[in-house]
């Protein structure tokens, strides 16, 4: 499953971020590597952008970003 | 840890050879992550010894300062913040140049200053991972020490530094404290060179790096330091692939497809290989340096952010955060431009009084003083937006602004860091275009400042005004809720925003294409914002646009003043303004009574019976006051005929053809020709040629009246409710303000795009008021 499909509260170990390009790069700077523990904090009122915590900090990312980010929920 | 903060820790000895180049000025780098607190430190570290340019080419604004410490002159090169080292854009790549001592405006640099946030020391060690493999002299500053604590993070400073190689400083910048253990740092490390840091990268990157490096030289390009090289292999169409595949057509982009076929087939991915090894060296470096709390505590961040990004509270939150901003603005603001208004007028009277009629009373005061009173005018706007702007900023809530209304902003193809600029030219565009500078992107930040002066700001009010006032009729609904004026009114101030969508989409798929860059955005910390840093900005601001904008407005309002005061002889003009003063002067009782009895009808409006007897009262006053009346009249003829006689006079009757489409006539053209220095010039220009005098304001019933039997040389009359809709929709979409135009030169560094906005607006307002007519003219007509 992708990040996007993450509900609020949940934590989940990054498997992948998809892709080569500057977004997945960009993705990859700001840690979500491979292994990485991140959860889901919460929506934005309008549904869109999904705030994260990942290394102890907070990141706002959109759908679109996020779905690039494969995830593994089990085990954690 | 219960020391508040930890001492420096020299990690080289002193060498006592650096000695010798006492007296020589190092030259440092400041970086650091957004939201470490970078410009805090610079600030502190520097205090007034700064000064802000630009790069050539580049929006990216140059800062540099200075310091004097252990009789040592240091100049601090503060970068733009930054996540990584890897320049996807032209923008990001002045920084990489900076460090490599590529920029020949900076020059090389000595050292590094390293910023990063003790809090989230992680993701902070990215860049000073990058910033280590430049070789260059470095400290690593640990701001917001204090936070790190209160969050129960401990850092054992001493071994960070003995594993890094470099010193390590703990810092607290909005605080003010350990500054000079920041300093002795700087001016220790850059005196002497440092060993060089392992390599991260497998032996298979490091052989391609250097094939690559070889290969280059070959294609008859001069060879590139060896970090660019690095960052060639590893940015997927980074802003370096772009510039020298385009210099090399022939053979660099295979080669380097092939050397990025090689690694991945030896097991090193391209691009992620490099976050790997990046961040797999974060998490050595930092076991058993650094310990955080199993479970975060939850602090009142945690608590304030549920709020604040609440689905329905967080939206309440906003809009009344806005609302107030803007009700402040109004009502702390508006005021204060009328002082500096009447304030002009009056210096105005006084250097009048002094002087004899002629050019030079005439130059200084319509065309100096009515200039400088304009520049002056805007200031409390910009200074209170930017108090506020820069009060979000610094308290950690302009994040979640963007945050909160990204999904709206992506509509028209935007992000949520559009949203404040734009909303915040509904004031004036000025300070919303400065406001940009907080967006990354440069593609949104250009599309989010072209569109900027298309809100309405609040010069645009008056010839709203005055024009709904003047034509259409008081109708009113819902027992006098909504009216008619009311909902012209409402109607154009959001014109301009309305058409601003179409065009920003327009925009950003012709000018600026690309993908859309991604909205990975950091939501820092709350925290109390320092007075000390919002003040500062609040300074900076203002001052860089009284400076730079100011002296070319005062240039236009100048020639403006020109072209509307020659060829004519204004002999007859001043005798008989002289016989006017001595009229006052003789008239003053009866001119004195005159406005208390007008001020006390206003009062009494509504009692039929006291109006009549004050109205009589008037009319004798107005026989007694004849003389006067008939020279201001004659004046006022005189007046209108040199307007008509002068070089702009001329020049609206030669573009007449050109606005008669649009409904107007002659006068109408030199009024909007006038106005584009400052828009809201165009209600005192309209008074001049209507043979009133300049001193009208858009409340005026006699402008009014005037305007309305105002004829074409046929009888007909010049306005309706067709021309009114054409002149205010002209006003609405022009770029009718010298003072936009110079702030988007100075922030886009480029007179292009100050003289696109300008063609772009004024063919959108000329296009615009054509239709507003032909179609008004369908249904009234």
């Amino acid at each position: 499953m992708t990040l996007d499909e993450l509900r609020v509260g949940q934590q989940a170990r990054i498997v992948e971020v998809q892709g080569s390009d500057g977004i997945a790069i960009r993705l990859m700077e700001m840690g979500l590597t491979d292994g990485e523990e991140i959860s889901l904090i919460g929506f934005a009122p309008l549904g869109d952008p999904i705030e994260f915590e990942i290394r102890g900090y907070r990141l706002s990312l959109r759908k679109t970003e996020a779905m690039r980010v494969t995830i593994d929920c089990a085990g954690t | 840890m219960n020391k508040p903060v930890p001492p420096v820790v020299p990690a080289a000895s002193h060498h006592a050879g650096a000695d010798t180049n006492v007296q020589k000025e190092r030259t440092v780098a400041v970086i650091g992550n957004p939201n470490t607190g970078k410009s805090t430190l610079f600030t502190a570290l520097t205090g007034v010894h700064s000064r802000i340019g630009n790069y050539p080419g580049v929006t990216v604004e140059k800062k540099l300062g200075w310091f004097h410490h252990e009789g040592r002159q240091i100049r601090l090169v503060d970068l733009p913040g930054t996540y990584s080292l890897s320049p996807r854009t032209i923008d990001e790549m002045v920084s990489v140049d900076v460090l490599l001592g590529r920029q020949r405006e900076v020059g090389s640099i000595d050292a590094v200053v390293c910023i990063a946030d003790a809090s989230n020391l992680e993701r902070n060690l990215y860049l000073v991972s990058q910033v280590l493999d430049l070789g260059l002299p470095t400290v690593l500053v640990l701001n917001m020490w204090d936070v790190a604590q209160s969050r129960e993070i401990k850092i054992d400073i001493v071994e960070l530094s003995r594993r890094l190689g470099i010193p390590v400083v703990a810092c607290e910048a909005h605080r003010r404290k350990q500054l000079d253990d920041v300093r002795s740092a700087i001016v220790q490390v850059s005196q002497i060179p440092r060993a060089p840091t392992p390599d991260l990268f497998p032996s298979v990157f490091r052989e391609e790096s250097t094939r690559l490096r070889a290969e280059i030289v070959q294609l008859g390009h001069p060879e590139l330091p060896g970090y660019l090289v690095e960052r060639l292999l590893l940015d997927v169409g980074g802003q370096l692939e772009i510039e020298l595949t385009k210099q090399h057509p022939d053979g660099l982009s295979t080669r380097l497809t092939e050397a990025r076929e090689r690694l991945n087939s030896a097991g090193c991915r391209i691009p992620s290989i490099e976050a790997k090894v990046r961040y797999g060296w974060v998490r050595q470096l930092l076991s058993g340096v650094m310990t955080t709390p199993r479970v975060r505590p939850v602090t009142w961040t945690d608590t304030l952010d549920r709020w604040l990004t609440h689905k329905v509270w967080g939206l309440v939150v906003f809009s009344v955060i806005m609302f107030l901003v803007f009700q402040c603005i109004s009502t702390i603001a508006e005021p204060l431009m009328k002082v500096f208004e009447t304030g002009q007028k009056e210096v105005g009277q006084a250097v009048g009084s002094l002087l004899p009629f002629g050019p030079l009373r005439s130059l200084l005061v319509d065309g100096v003083i009515a200039g400088v009173g304009g520049i002056l005018v805007f200031l409390p706007q910009i200074c209170f937006l930017f108090l506020f702007i820069a009060l979000l900023e610094d308290c950690g809530y302009m994040a979640r602004a963007a945050f909160l209304m990204d999904k709206l902003m992506t509509k028209v193809g935007l992000s949520g860091k559009s949203f404040v600029p734009l909303m915040s030219s509904f004031a004036c565009a000025i300070p919303g275009i400065m406001a940009t500078r907080t967006i990354e992107s440069r593609r949104d930040r250009m599309v989010t400042i072209l569109i900027a002066p298309l809100m309405s700001c609040s010069a645009r009010a008056p010839v709203y005004w005055l024009m709904v006032a003047a034509f259409f009729p008081p109708i009113s609904w819902a027992g006098g809720w909504l009216t008619l004026h009311g909902l012209m009114l409402f109607i154009m101030t959001f014109f301009g925003a309305f058409v601003a969508v179409p065009l920003a989409w327009l925009f950003k798929k012709t000018l600026f294409k690309g993908e859309t860059p991604p909205f990975v955005m950091e939501l820092p910390l709350y925290k109390w914002p320092s007075p000390r840093i919002v003040l500062h900005r609040v300074y900076d601001r203002a001052s860089s646009f009284v400076v730079r904008a100011g002296t070319l407005i005062l240039a236009t309002s100048i020639l403006i003043w020109f072209a509307s005061y020659f060829p004519g002889s204004h002999a007859t003009e001043e005798r008989i303004q002289t016989k006017i003063q001595q009229a006052e002067t003789l008239f003053a009782p009866q001119l004195k009574q005159q406005a208390e009895l007008t001020r006390q009808r206003e009062e009494q409006a509504e009692a039929a019976e006291q109006v009549a007897k004050i109205d009589e009262q008037l009319k004798e006053l107005d026989v007694q006051l004849t003389p006067l009346t008939f020279l201001l009249d004659e004046r006022n003829k005189i007046s209108e005929k040199l307007l008509t006689g002068s070089y702009l006079g001329q020049l609206g009757q030669l573009i007449e053809p050109a606005v008669k489409p649009l409904g107007w006539d002659w006068r109408i053209g030199v009024g909007v020709i006038a106005s584009f220095p400052a828009r809201e010039v165009i209600v005192a220009t309209l008074g001049t040629i209507y043979s009133l005098g300049g001193d009208v304001d858009e409340h005026s019933s006699g402008l009014q009246s005037a305007l309305r039997s105002a004829t074409w040389p046929d009888g007909r009359p010049v306005y309706s409710i067709p021309v009114a809709m054409s002149i205010m929709v002209f006003f609405a979409l022009c770029a009718q303000c010298a003072s936009t135009l110079m702030v988007i030169r100075r922030e886009t560094n480029h007179w292009g795009w100050a003289a696109f906005t300008f063609t772009y607006m004024t063919a959108l307002a000329y296009v615009g008021a054509w239709l507003a007519f032909q179609i008004t003219s369908l249904i009234v007509g």
